[in-house]
C-alpha cells in the first residue's frame, strides 16, 4: 500500500506537465489535442481519487523525490486535506475542459480561446494547483504558485483583446507582488529556522521568540491573503476575472483563490499553531464577507455580481479557519469543497447565458426562463445552493460554520455568526435579482403593449422569446454544465460522507503529530 | 561569523526603489520596479544564507568553511521564475501599446459606471428616463450618437468616451482593436 502511494503521489504533477508538451507537440491537430488533454486529466482524476481513498484510510505519507533523504530532497505529502483538496480540483479542471472543448467545437475557427495555446497552457495550471497542494516544503509551494500564476497570466489574456489587456495588468501586477513578498518571506523564515521543509518548520518556528513568529506569520498571510483575495487585499479579483473567456473564468473563480486558502489553512495549523493572528484574521473574514457581498448587490452584470459573491464568500471559509478549532478548520474544508463546485458552475452557466442571450448584463437580459427551462434549471440550483437554501451544500457548510462560531463564543464569533447570515441573506438578494431579471421578466416584444418594463436586448441578439427559443446552445457545453449541477446535488446527498473527511482533515491538522511523522517517521525531528 | 552590513544596506535601497517605481502608473516602470524588487528578494535570499564561505563543492576539508548552497539554489529558481514573467509583462506592455497607444494602467469602465450610477435599483425606473451612459454600450437603440460633452453628470465617462475616440482615431489600420471602455458584454456580443 505505501509503496502504491509513493507511485500515484507524483503523478497530479508529472502526468499534466507531461500532458501539456504532448499537447503542444500536437497543435495543429485540434482533435487529437482535446483528446490528449482530456485523457490526461481524466487520468489524473482517477489518480487523485484512488490517493483520497489510501489517504484516508491510514493517514499522511511522503514522498522523497529523486531518492534524496529528508530533510535535504524535495517532498510531497499526501494527507487527507490535500487528497481532499486533489479530487475536487480535479473533477473541476475536467469539467470545465469538456466545456471549453464544447465551445471550442461549436465555434469552430473564430473561438474565443485559441486551441493550440489553450491545451496546454491549461494542463500547466492543474499541474501547478496540485503541486501547491502535495508541496512537503515552503519553496515548492512558491513554486506551485508561481507555475499556476504564470499559466493563469496567459489564460486570463487570451487573444490579447484591449478588455483582457487591461484587466490583465492589474491581475498580474497584483499576483506578482503577492509572489515577491512569499518568496521573502521564504527567505525570513530560512534565515530564523535554517529549514524550509514545513515538517521540520513545525517543530522548529514553535522555538522561536513570539515577535519573529509574528512577523512570518503575517507575512505569509499578506501574501496568501492577497492570493485567497481577503478583503483588504481583494480589490483586483472583481476587475480582473470577468473579462476572460467563460471556461477560463470559471475555473479561475472555482479554484485559484482556494489555492491560496489551503496555503492560509496550513499556515494557521501547521506553521503556526498558536493562533497569533486569529482575532486579526477573523474580522478580516468579517469585512471580506459584509464588504463583498454589498458590492455584489450594486452590480449590473452576472459576471461582476459572481466575482463579488466569490470574494465574499472566501470570509467563510476564513472565519472557519480564524475560529482556530477543530470544528471550525473541518467547516472551513468543507466549505472550501462546496464552494469550488458551486462557483464553477455559476460561472459555466452564467457562460451559457452569455451565448444565449448575448449579453451578461441583467438589464439587457430577459425571458430566459420561457426561452430555455433548461438553462434556467442550471442557474437556478447553484444559485440557492450559493445562497444557502436548505437542503444544499451551501447551508450544511455555512450550519456547520456558524455551529463552530457558537461553540466557540465570545464577542468575535457571535458577531461572525451574524455577519454570516446577513451574508448569506444578501446573497439570495443578488442572485435573485438576476434571476428575476434575466429569466423571470419578458423580453421587450413580448410585452408591447402591457405596462411590464420592456427589456432591450444586446445589439444583434434575438428580441423575442420565440426567436430567442430558436436559438440552440451546443450540446457539449450544456452536458458539461449540468454535470457540474449533478456535482453539485452529489456533494448535498453524500454531505456526511464528505464532512466526515472534512472532520478528520481537521483532526489531523490541529494534532499536527501526523503530517511531522509522515515525514520524519516517529522518531526525533532533525 | 561576522555579518556584514552592505547587504541590508542594499536590499533596503532596492526595495525601497522598487516599491516606489511600482507605485507608478507607467507600465513601464511598473515592470523596472518588479525587476528592483525581484533582485532585492534574491539578495535577501542570499543574504538569508549567513556569511560567505568558500565554494560549496564537496569534497572540503573543513565542512563549516563553505557558503550554504541552499539559498543559492533558491534564489537562481527565483531568477529564472522573474526572467520568464517579466518577458511577459514586456510582451503584454507592448500589446497594451498596440491596442489603445497608451502603457499606463487605465480605468475600469464598468467600475467608473457603478460608481459614477445616480439610482441602484433600475427596475423601478422608465429605461428611456435613464442617462444614456447608464444603460450600457451597445443596447441597440441610438445611444452612441449622444455626443460626450452632453453627458453633464458623468464627466469622467464622458472624459473616457472622448480619450478612446482620439485613441481611435489613432490606431488607423488596428485589426481586431475593441474599444477600451467597453465592457465585457461587448465581447460577448461579437
Amino acid at each position: 500500500m505505501q509503496d502504491l502511494i509513493r507511485v500515484l503521489t507524483p503523478l497530479p504533477v508529472l502526468l499534466p506537465l507531461l500532458g501539456a508538451a504532448g499537447a503542444l507537440l500536437v497543435g495543429r491537430h485540434p482533435h487529437l489535442q482535446r483528446a490528449v488533454s482530456i485523457t490526461v486529466l481524466s487520468g489524473v482524476l482517477g489518480v487523485s481519487v484512488a490517493l483520497l481513498f489510501l489517504a484516508d484510510a491510514q493517514g499522511a505519507t511522503s514522498v522523497s523525490i529523486g531518492g534524496w533523504p529528508v530533510p535535504l530532497g524535495i517532498v510531497l505529502v499526501v494527507d487527507r486535506l490535500s487528497a481532499l483538496m486533489l479530487v475536487v480540483a480535479n473533477t473541476v479542471t475536467l469539467g470545465v475542459l469538456v466545456f471549453a472543448v464544447g465551445q471550442g467545437v461549436a465555434d469552430g475557427d473564430e473561438t474565443d480561446t485559441p486551441l493550440s495555446i489553450f491545451h496546454p497552457t491549461y494542463l500547466v495550471l492543474v499541474a501547478g494547483v496540485s503541486n501547491a497542494f502535495l508541496a512537503g516544503d515552503l519553496f515548492n509551494l512558491y513554486v506551485g504558485f508561481e507555475v499556476l500564476l504564470a499559466a493563469s497570466y496567459v489564460l486570463l489574456t487570451l487573444g490579447g483583446t484591449a478588455g483582457r489587456i487591461r484587466a490583465g495588468v492589474t491581475y498580474v501586477v497584483v499576483s506578482l507582488l503577492s509572489s515577491l513578498l512569499f518568496l521573502a518571506a521564504v527567505g525570513l523564515v530560512y534565515a530564523a529556522t535554517g529549514t524550509v521543509n514545513m515538517a521540520q518548520l513545525a517543530v522548529r518556528l514553535g522555538e522561536l521568540p513570539a515577535g519573529t513568529q509574528l512577523l512570518l506569520q503575517s507575512m505569509l498571510l499578506v501574501a496568501f491573503g492577497i492570493k485567497a483575495a481577503v478583503f483588504p487585499l481583494s480589490a483586483w479579483l472583481p476587475d480582473s476575472y470577468p473579462t476572460a473567456p467563460a471556461p477560463v473564468t470559471a475555473v479561475f473563480a472555482g479554484l485559484l483563490t482556494k489555492v491560496g486558502v489551503y496555503a492560509i489553512i496550513r499556515t494557521n495549523t501547521l506553521l503556526f499553531p498558536t493562533g497569533a493572528l486569529d482575532d486579526v484574521l477573523l474580522w478580516a473574514a468579517l469585512a471580506t464577507m459584509v464588504v463583498g457581498i454589498l458590492g455584489a448587490i450594486a452590480q449590473t452584470d452576472v459576471k461582476r455580481m459572481l466575482s463579488f459573491t466569490l470574494v465574499s464568500h472566501i470570509g467563510y471559509m476564513v472565519f472557519g479557519v480564524a475560529l482556530g478549532t477543530t470544528a471550525g478548520t473541518a467547516g472551513a474544508i468543507f466549505y472550501v469543497v462546496h464552494h469550488i463546485a458551486i462557483q464553477t458552475t455559476l460561472f459555466l452557466a452564467t457562460g451559457l447565458v452569455e451565448r444565449h442571450g448575448g449579453t451578461t448584463n441583467t438589464e439587457k437580459l430577459g425571458g430566459l426562463a420561457k426561452a430555455s427551462p433548461l438553462l434556467a434549471v442550471l442557474f437556478f440550483v447553484p444559485a440557492m445552493n450559493l445562497a444557502g437554501i436548505p437542503p444544499l451544500s451551501g447551508f450544511i457548510g455555512k450550519l456547520g460554520l456558524i455551529e463552530a462560531g457558537v461553540a466557540e463564543g465570545g464577542v468575535g464569533p457571535y458577531v461572525l455568526v451574524g455577519g454570516a447570515v446577513v451574508t448569506s441573506l444578501l446573497t439570495l438578494v443578488a442572485v435573485a435579482r438576476v434571476w428575476g431579471r434575466a429569466f423571470w421578466r419578458p423580453r421587450a416584444v413580448d410585452t408591447a403593449e402591457d405596462d411590464v418594463p420592456a427589456v432591450r436586448p444586446a445589439a444583434g441578439t434575438a428580441t423575442t422569446t420565440e426567436q430567442l427559443q430558436r436559438t440552440r446552445l451546443p450540446r457539449t457545453m450544456v452536458a458539461a454544465t449540468a454535470g457540474f449541477v449533478t456535482v453539485t446535488v452529489a456533494i448535498t446527498v453524500f454531505a456526511g460522507a464528505l464532512y466526515g473527511v472534512a472532520d478528520r482533515s481537521a483532526t489531523d491538522l490541529r494534532d499536527r503529530t501526523p503530517y511531522v511523522e509522515a515525514v520524519f517517521g516517529s522518531g526525533e525531528v532533525p | 561569523m561576522i555579518p556584514t552590513i552592505v547587504l541590508p544596506v542594499v536590499i533596503a535601497g532596492l526595495y525601497a526603489a522598487g516599491v516606489y517605481l511600482l507605485l507608478d502608473r507607467s507600465l513601464t516602470r511598473v515592470l523596472l520596479g518588479f525587476l528592483m524588487l525581484g533582485n532585492a528578494t534574491n539578495v535577501l535570499l542570499l543574504s538569508a544564507g549567513g556569511a560567505a564561505g568558500i565554494a560549496p563543492i564537496l569534497p572540503v576539508d573543513d565542512e563549516s568553511a563553505i557558503s550554504d548552497p541552499l539559498p543559492q539554489a533558491l534564489a537562481l529558481t527565483a531568477i529564472v521564475i522573474t526572467f520568464g514573467i517579466s518577458a511577459f509583462v514586456l510582451a503584454m506592455i507592448y500589446r497594451s501599446w498596440r491596442l489603445v497607444r497608451e502603457e499606463v494602467v487605465q480605468d475600469d469602465a464598468e467600475d467608473l459606471r457603478v460608481a459614477t450610477r445616480e439610482e441602484i435599483d433600475a427596475d423601478e425606473r422608465d429605461p428611456e428616463e435613464l442617462d444614456p451612459a447608464d444603460r450600457g454600450p451597445g443596447d441597440g437603440l441610438s445611444v452612441e450618437a449622444a455626443t460626450p460633452s452632453d453627458d453633464v453628470g458623468l464627466g469622467l465617462a464622458g472624459a473616457i468616451e472622448a480619450e478612446n475616440e482620439s485613441a481611435e482615431a489613432r490606431a488607423v489600420g488596428e485589426v481586431g482593436r475593441t474599444r477600451a471602455g467597453g465592457g465585457p458584454d461587448e465581447e460577448g456580443a461579437r
